[in-house]
């Protein structure tokens, strides 16, 4: 035993003779006699010995310090994960250890903060998406749209899925590792080379040759090259058409000023929580938003949903976890997903950054975005030897930046010796493409901050 | 509510309550609680374009922005006062079974912090954050170390996301090895629910192992299961039930030499830090839980992290990307052919893997293995302070319980559910109720190594009394205390309260 620890309590010699007394136990190894001999561990673990708290700051500290970040660096990255200023009150209600270290509320009574917290959030987010019943998140976008294949073969009974090409790579592999299992063939839906935006003939060749297995259609607006899709209500009605349903994948900020996915026909939505004030954090914790326009596909779609109601004896307003039959804990191997433990505390996040940016907040939050972004893809678009940008379609706050003589690998690691995060390659995308890269730009770059964007990709071109 | 405060033994409580209006539902025209920043050069820029839209009208919002207009100081005394609602591990002992609710250390959440862990985004180039690769890079190996495997993923974003990939990987393996035939996986009826729901959601079959009268899966059992479509099978150690499993090395040799492979469910690795590791146990695939074994928080219900490890023979199929080294440098490694391919879209629940490693740094090896004798010696000692006039232990009598304890609410009728909420008027948690599913009127009781022996004393007190008063028609009504008194949670199923609006 060690001395003393500040997480365990009853380290004291005459403590423990008290509990292994109580227990009729001689001693702790006692405690362990059923496990069989030849399982148990004969030695210490070969991990390093214990720090007080102090310690393993101080060291932290340094270990981190490694890394290159805003404010001693600036991000231009996006495709899924974007930069954005978080409100301290934000952080404030975060950090309140009642929400954070509290479990899924299985017992509501004592637990209707966080449930009316996350109605809040499905509320708020349906209103934004134009979806009627939003679950109370997902892990990540990825696996959100990877549960929206699957819930679409499911529902429709049928095994092909249309992807957009101008969908995130890094969510393509995951949606292929959550149909895999299904045998869902995806079928890639390719994007016109000029705009950017998904290739409605494409789209029509693919159902013209019988739409009669097509589960879905999948696209994300704004695409993964930044631009927004014009054709997405077209495309929609074709595979309305064809007896699919429409899978759309948002960045929920874009829908500060742009048409909500359910004004032009989607039935599942599906997107990224993080730009809604939670932090980058290298990949994760992120929150995955999912949502269905009717109450008869909620009853299909995977996570957790709470729902409003009143005290058994009718005087008070309550909430409670809902619709739980399709769950993994009732319903087990029947379920319609193995989704537990989801991102509560981010769509909590989620509802406090949208109630504080509120409705002239958020609309302003779009217009800025709008305008940072376009001011860099001109500025971008005075260096020599680029394409600013590459894509005549319009966009939101991402863009690509087209090279015309240097790889898109070598600009990305000349940019980070540079300070500048940005311009991811995009070549690996398609072939298509060229050598280019992707970049975003949002409230949180200043014109200063824009013009050493663009001194660097200069220098690095 | 006057009269109903419970008296001795436990504490009197009342939880907060504030009749919090919606915020759909308080707020006024013009308000706002954050002003968006913006560059005076770039609206100079802007006004210049003479306002030509920057994107095309028919692309807009029609109208306003569907959001509530509340100030600062509103949305924070809003959530302020529904966190006064809420019940957590710092308010009060949260035993719920299978679930670890042990403190999270304030100092993981200091570290998590840091600009350089906020700020840092997935894609930068990998030369900017060595940093956090090198401490993912030594929690692997320290997570190795811990459950006896070979290599750790870190890239699953929770404990049902890891299971998927530990299936999915043993399907691939099989199929790689012309053995894809194999489409049952076995599961034992005491299993958490999300180990069928992950097998079913990776193509297998589920087939149920009943557990004996003493709650464990037997070898005999196991063997009647096996047939030559097993693919492998699923064993959480120790069981839902609290007990480890003795047969678990004979039954992964039968499994082994019927051709199948063996994953370890890590959701109860609690109990066993430092003293039996699954990789010695004969387990190919494993998942460990950060927010349940190493303290991360629970978030009210996530974020958690469910990384995966695997043997020699297994490495090669975990998810993409894993950290590798490289003389001194380290880098995000997606090229690996055989793997099961990516589950999370950026790399992994980074945040939560650096309050792992700072918790494993913070206890060393001895601090774990001290932290699993405490927990086990924790759960043995609320079970035997229970009256045994009011709760049996169903199975296994004479087996000493390892990190959670399970016991039956004699009488039937209900009673667990009664007591379950009965119990929240004390200003305690309730255990896990009516699981696992082999045990009727189950209490699934986790206390956790970070309670004190006076709280153990005072949860096994309420319980003794409570059962006094389940006996005498009593607690039909519970709880009282709490914010609301019992939900009605069938109306709460109808379609119509899923959000404010309709």
């Amino acid at each position: 035993m060690v001395d003393a620890h500040p997480f365990l309590p009853n380290l004291e010699d005459e403590t423990i003779e008290r509990m292994l007394k109580q227990v009729k136990a001689a001693s702790v190894a006692d405690l362990f006699s059923d496990i069989p001999e030849g399982l148990r561990l004969r030695r210490r673990l070969s991990i390093p010995e214990g720090q007080g708290e102090a310690m393993v700051r101080r060291e932290l500290h340094g270990r981190l310090g490694r890394n290159s970040t805003p404010p001693d660096s600036l991000c231009f990255l996006g495709g899924g994960v974007w930069p954005h200023y978080i409100p301290a009150a934000v952080d404030s209600i975060l950090s309140r250890q009642e929400f954070y270290t509290a479990y899924t509320p299985y017992q509501p009574e004592i637990s209707q903060g966080m449930l009316q917290a996350l109605f809040e959030y499905q509320s708020m987010m349906c209103d934004l998406l134009g979806m009627q019943v939003c679950n109370s998140s997902m892990y990540d976008w990825a696996s959100a749209a990877g549960e929206a294949m699957r819930m679409a073969a499911r529902v429709k009974k049928r095994s092909t899925v249309l992807v957009s090409k101008g969908i995130g790579l890094g969510r393509l592999e995951v949606i292929k590792t959550y149909a895999e299992p299904m045998d869902v063939k995806l079928q890639p839906v390719e994007f016109d080379s000029k705009t950017g935006e998904l290739d409605l003939a494409s789209l029509r060749s693919i159902l013209s040759g019988g739409g009669g297995d097509v589960a879905a259609l999948y696209l994300e607006n704004p695409n993964v090259f930044g631009v927004i899709e014009e054709n997405a209500e077209s495309a929609i009605e074709m595979v309305h058409a064809a007896g699919g349903l429409a899978v759309v994948g948002v960045n929920p900020i874009s829908l500060s000023v742009l048409r909500d996915p359910g004004s032009y026909g989607a039935d599942i939505v599906v997107g990224e929580g993080q730009p809604l004030g939670v932090p980058m954090n290298f990949g994760g914790p992120h929150m995955g938003i999912f949502a269905v326009k009717d109450i008869g596909l909620a009853r299909s779609m995977p996570g957790r949903l709470i729902g409003m109601t009143t005290t058994k004896d009718g005087t008070q307003k309550a909430f409670c976890m809902v619709l739980q039959t399709r769950e993994q804990h009732i319903r087990r191997e029947a379920a319609t997903s193995n989704i537990c433990t989801n991102q509560a505390l981010l769509a909590l996040a989620g509802a406090a950054y949208m109630s504080l940016l509120g409705k002239n907040g958020f609309k302003k939050l779009g217009e800025v975005n709008l305008a940072n972004s376009h001011y860099a893809a001109e500025r971008l678009g005075e260096l020599k030897r680029v394409k600013a940008p590459l894509f005549s379609g319009p966009f939101f706050n991402e863009f690509t930046l087209g090279y015309e003589r240097r790889k898109a690998s070598e600009v990305f690691a000349e940019l980070a010796k540079r300070g500048v995060m940005g311009g991811y390659p995009m070549s690996q995308h398609s072939a298509q493409i060229g050598e280019a890269g992707a970049y975003c730009v949002t409230e949180v770059h200043s014109s200063e901050d824009i013009g050493r964007l663009v001194d660097a990709v200069g220098e690095a071109l | 509510m006057d009269g109903a405060t419970p008296r001795a033994p436990g504490r009197r409580y009342r939880q907060a309550f504030w009749d919090e209006p919606l915020l759909s539902e308080i707020g006024r025209k013009g308000r706002l609680g954050f002003l968006v920043p913006e560059d005076p050069k770039i609206k100079d820029w802007a006004r210049a374009k003479g306002g030509a839209p920057l994107v095309p009208q028919t692309l807009r919002r029609g109208g306003d922005t569907p959001l509530p207009e509340l100030s600062e100081l509103q949305v924070l005394r809003h959530f302020n006062r529904l966190s006064q609602m809420n019940f957590s591990v710092e308010t009060g002992m949260y035993p719920l079974g299978s679930c670890t609710m042990k403190y999270n250390p304030k100092v993981s959440e200091a570290i998590a912090s840091s600009p350089k862990m906020r700020e840092a985004h997935p894609l930068q180039h990998d030369s900017t954050v060595q940093g956090l690769l090198q401490v993912f890079y030594e929690l692997s190996g320290m997570l190795c170390e811990i459950a006896g495997m070979k290599k750790f993923a870190l890239n699953t974003a929770a404990g049902a996301q890891g299971e998927f990939a530990g299936v999915l990987m043993i399907r691939k393996y099989l199929r790689d090895k012309g053995r894809g035939e194999r489409t049952e996986i076995l599961v034992p009826d005491s299993a958490h629910g999300t180990n069928p729901a992950s097998a079913a959601m990776a193509g297998f079959e589920v087939v149920k192992v009943p557990s004996n009268e003493s709650g464990l899966v037997t070898i005999e059992s196991v063997k009647a299961k096996l047939t030559p479509r097993t693919a492998g099978m699923m064993l959480t150690v120790p069981n839902t039930l609290g007990l480890f499993e003795p047969d678990v090395a004979e039954i992964s040799k039968a499994v082994h030499e019927a051709g199948g492979l063996m994953y370890y469910d890590g959701a109860n690795m609690n109990a066993l830090l430092g003293k039996a590791r699954p990789g010695d146990m004969g387990f190919d695939v494993v998942h460990l839980n950060l927010h349940k074994t190493f303290a991360t928080p629970h978030g009210g219900g996530g974020p958690g992290a469910g990384p995966v490890g695997a043997t020699v023979e297994l490495e090669d199929y975990l998810p993409v990307p894993m950290v590798e080294k490289a003389g001194d440098e380290y880098r995000l490694d997606y090229e690996r052919p055989k793997s099961i391919g990516r589950l999370k879209g950026f790399y992994a629940n980074s945040a939560i893997l650096l309050r792992a490693y700072c918790y494993i740094r913070l206890l060393g090896a001895d601090g774990l293995d001290n932290v699993s004798s405490l927990a086990v010696l924790g759960a043995n000692y609320i079970l035997s302070k229970l009256d045994t006039q009011g709760y049996s232990i169903p199975v296994g009598g004479g087996i000493r319980r390892k990190h959670e304890a399970v016991v039956s609410v004699k009488g039937g009728h209900g009673g667990a559910g009664k007591i379950a909420k009965a119990l929240l008027d004390y200003g305690v948690h309730s255990p896990t109720v009516y699981f696992p599913l082999t045990v009727e009127e189950a209490l699934m009781i986790e206390p956790t190594e970070t309670e004190t022996v006076e709280s153990l004393d005072d949860y096994a007190e309420i319980l003794n009394s409570l059962f006094e008063k389940l006996k005498a028609g009593e607690l039909d009504d519970e709880p009282k205390n709490t914010s609301v008194g019992r939900i009605d949670e069938v109306k709460a199923s109808h379609p119509l309260t899923l959000k404010v609006r309709w």
